[in-house]
């Protein structure tokens, strides 16, 4: 263990949590890497569950589109400075389709009078192994879910880990764009390339994971999803910075952030990360490694610095966990509003009104009623937190109905959207401010697959 | 319920995250001297009882004594989850104040 170089630092900032993330945040963080020695890196976290599935469908409309939809909102900022101080980009952005994003970011660059070399992770969509027809599919794809709906399908990705990204940070690339990388194995294949740790050096892909892990949702390691008026008072919410990992060569790990940026890295701040949905603290399962947080302390170093200790790493699952992308379902929502005098008891009849009129014509459907104001965030399909609420007698006076249905059949919802539209003229006094949309609900089904049918692969661009 | 009991709010921190139909809620106390008070008061049997309307199929508490936390994993609460849930937050990232508006009866000095 002991050796006589000197510890070697990586920094890696993240400049986005998901695809609705603010695009202005990382204009500071990249100021802020270009001043710190050592490797640096930057990377964009824009998938979650169903983002992929609607990215499919894009491509499927238009096969130039299919990446985040708000990618170039992000990286336009900040490309010519990232390549300016030679920081690498990596982004899962690419979603459904990684090449077009590279054949559009080239373009850009183009006019822009640069040029980088961008490489492309692809290996994570296995829709070309499920056969152009349904009934093949299953013969084809003998991991898919028995009881999956095959017709259904539109998307289907594996979560792949960080060596083909830390192959193609090794091999030059300025800018990585992958599709369903997992989402700390961006900042994982930044670490393996900086510190040359090798994928089955479980410990030290721990504590990259656990950075990666911290940093993956943007800022709220930094003071967002977690302000209190009271209680957790965080300073200039506008103005969060993103977060920054320093990650030695020594495996040591320390979570700050954008210099002058509102916000606050707390310990508090980085327990509720670390644990954010994990399930089992000793085994949170990644394509890299079996993270185990379960030991781990944390340290407040100064102020906005926060190390981290005592994390460990067991072998990787020898599953990888795909998401099936499935059709089929709609989801709508419909809400009317009643305020002043007795509304509690306008919106309970308005309540009563819809629930009579869609149990004699629409019996088929489950509709689910709130009454914002009184229960909704914490409310139950059955109503019962709604019940409670109601016997409690709440003093409100601004309440909303709010109809929400997911059905197979939309035509169905629609007509109960319209029923809720309808108390305007046939439900209690003073009912305004009627909203209604309706829109596809795309569904994901996970499964497991052996790795060894998963083949993540680089190509240039 | 008495009227000593206390908001959990005013002791504990909380953060809930999602994965399909299974919510995870952390909790943490403000001051390591609670921590105790806290894994003696919220087990899984009262969290189970706060969420019942969800009708929960399993709870499981992972205790973070080096953390002054506990990791609760709430399978089955999210009315479908976001994948197909008619709620107005499908991924049930409010329910982390579910849990913090729990009263517990108060910690020792």
């Amino acid at each position: 263990m002991s050796s006589s170089q000197p510890i070697r630092y990586a920094h890696i900032g993240c400049g986005a949590g998901f695809a609705g993330d603010r695009p202005d945040a990382a204009v500071a963080l990249v100021e802020a890497l270009a001043e710190r020695d050592g490797a640096r890196y930057l990377f964009f976290e824009l998938l979650a569950e169903r983002t992929l599935a609607e990215a499919q469908l894009r491509k499927l409309e238009d096969p130039a589109l299919g990446y985040a939809t708000h990618l170039f909102a992000f990286l336009e900022p900040i490309v010519e400075s990232c390549l300016a101080h030679g920081i690498p980009i990596i982004t899962n952005g690419g979603a459904a389709n990684p090449v077009a994003a590279a054949q559009r970011l080239r373009q850009q660059l183009k006019r822009q009078g640069l040029d980088a070399k961008i490489a492309c992770v692809m290996g994570d969509d296995l829709g070309g192994e499920l056969g152009e027809e349904p009934g093949d599919r299953a013969a084809i794809a003998d991991w898919l879910p028995a009881d999956c709906p095959l017709e259904e399908i539109v998307s289907c990705n594996v979560y792949i880990g960080a060596e083909a990204v830390t192959q193609a940070l090794h091999d030059g690339a300025d800018i990585v764009i992958g599709g369903r990388l997992a989402d700390p194995s961006m900042a994982v294949g930044a670490l393996c390339h900086a510190h040359g740790w090798a994928a089955d050096d479980w410990q030290h892909l721990a504590v990259a994971t656990a950075a990666g892990h911290l940093l993956e949702c943007g800022t709220q390691i930094t003071g967002g999803y977690f302000a209190d008026a009271r209680r957790k008072t965080v300073t200039d919410l506008a103005n969060l910075g993103c977060p920054i990992a320093e990650v030695g060569s020594d495996a040591s790990l320390v979570i700050t952030k954008t210099p002058g940026s509102g916000g606050c890295v707390t310990e508090q701040t980085v327990k509720e990360q670390l644990l954010y949905e994990v399930h089992d603290p000793a085994a949170y399962l990644t394509p890299d490694v079996t993270l185990d947080v379960s030991r781990a302390r944390l340290e407040t170093l100064g102020p906005d610095r926060v190390a981290i200790h005592d994390v460990h790493g067991h072998p990787a699952p020898a599953t990888l966990k795909g998401n099936l992308g499935l059709r089929g379902l709609w989801f709508g929502e419909a809400g009317i509003s009643y305020a002043g005098p007795d509304a509690v008891e306008r919106a309970q009849l308005a309540l009563e009104i819809l629930r009579q009129r869609l149990g004699a014509r629409l019996p088929q459907l489950r509709p689910h009623f709130d009454l914002i104001g009184v229960a909704s965030l914490f409310n139950d399909g059955s109503g019962e937190w709604l019940e409670k609420r109601l016997r409690e007698a709440p003093a409100v006076e601004d309440v909303r109905l709010r109809l929400g249905i997911v059905d197979r059949d939309r035509t169905a919802i629609d007509l109960a959207l319209q029923e809720l539209e309808a108390l305007y003229l046939n439900g209690p006094a003073g009912g305004g401010g009627v909203r209604r949309q309706l829109s596809e609900s795309l569904r994901t089904r996970s499964f497991l697959i052996a790795r060894e049918r998963v083949m993540p692969f680089v190509s240039w661009q | 319920m008495t009227n000593q009991d206390v908001l959990l709010a005013d002791f504990a921190h909380a953060r809930a995250g999602d994965k399909g139909n299974t919510l995870n809620v952390a909790i943490f106390t403000f001051e390591s001297r609670h921590y105790a008070w806290l894994e003696q008061h919220l087990s899984e049997a009262a969290v189970a009882s706060r969420f019942s309307h969800r009708h929960p199929q399993k709870i499981t508490r992972y205790c973070l004594p080096h953390l002054d936390g506990m990791n609760f994993v709430i399978e089955g609460a999210l009315e479908g989850g976001v994948n197909q849930s008619a709620t107005l937050d499908r991924h049930g990232k409010s329910l982390s104040y579910l849990l913090l508006g729990m009263r517990l009866p108060p910690p020792d000095g």
